[in-house]
């Protein structure tokens, strides 16, 4: 066998073998943070990861692995379709943890929602109460 | 190293599901544990990209395309009556 493609070919191997740990991780990592955040909107910080950067990993690796063109355009659609609809899914899961307080807010650093919440809950006239407000829209 | 690699991931994804399993069970929201049954979904999506790239088939190339394009379905739905469910209970 001609030592360069030889070469080549482990080079490949390493590249995907790494990517498919890292990847791994990813999902530990999302685990760890699952178990060890205080509320849901660290926990939803931790739960992208494998979902995102832990998904692209490892399809390059099976792209790698496969040593075929055909399928990159395949793996490039599944991980585009990842990234499409995971920001909806996390869009209303925020949406419905803040509505329904399941946060602290004494570890948030700012707050934009809230001022914004204010403002519509005087724009409307329901009063005062700002919570009410929001919740019946 | 391809059965090296197998069997790191393998440990590895297999402490990462029982950490989501752990959350599901004892989250202390319906919001949680909708959260972890979608990390669960990434892990198993990440089981089925590792089984393929170490045996080198493509057999769940399209159940992979299909989770990534109706996996967020679930979790829309069960935010969506979350929603509700806790403005009832608050408004009565």
């Amino acid at each position: 066998m001609n030592p360069e493609t030889f070469s080549a070919d482990t080079v490949i191997d390493a590249v995907s073998a790494v990517f498919m740990v890292v990847g791994a991780l990813m999902s530990l990592a999302a685990a760890v943070g699952l178990l060890r955040f205080p509320d849901l909107m660290t926990r939803m910080h931790a739960a992208t990861k494998p979902q995102v950067l832990g998904l692209f990993l490892l399809l390059f690796a099976l792209g790698l692995q496969m040593r075929t063109w055909w399928v990159w355009p395949v793996l490039g659609v599944a991980w585009i379709f990842q990234l499409l609809t995971v920001p909806v899914s996390a869009h209303m899961v925020g949406r419905a943890g803040y509505r329904t307080k399941h946060l602290h807010p004494e570890l948030l650093s700012t707050d934009e929602l809230e001022a914004v919440v204010q403002q519509a809950a005087g724009k409307r006239g329901f009063g005062d109460d700002g919570d009410a407000a929001t919740d019946r829209r | 190293m391809m059965q090296l690699v197998l069997t790191v991931t393998t440990v590895v994804l297999s402490l990462a599901a029982g950490g989501a399993i752990i959350r599901i069970a004892r989250g202390p929201s319906l919001l949680d544990r909708v959260l972890a049954a979608d990390v669960l979904l990434a892990i198993v999506g990440a089981a089925l990209c590792i089984d393929m790239a170490v045996n080198r088939h493509l057999n769940n190339l399209m159940l992979l395309v299909a989770v990534s394009l109706i996996g967020f379905v679930g979790s829309v739905t069960v935010a969506r009556f979350v929603a509700d469910r806790r403005e009832k209970s608050r408004e009565s």
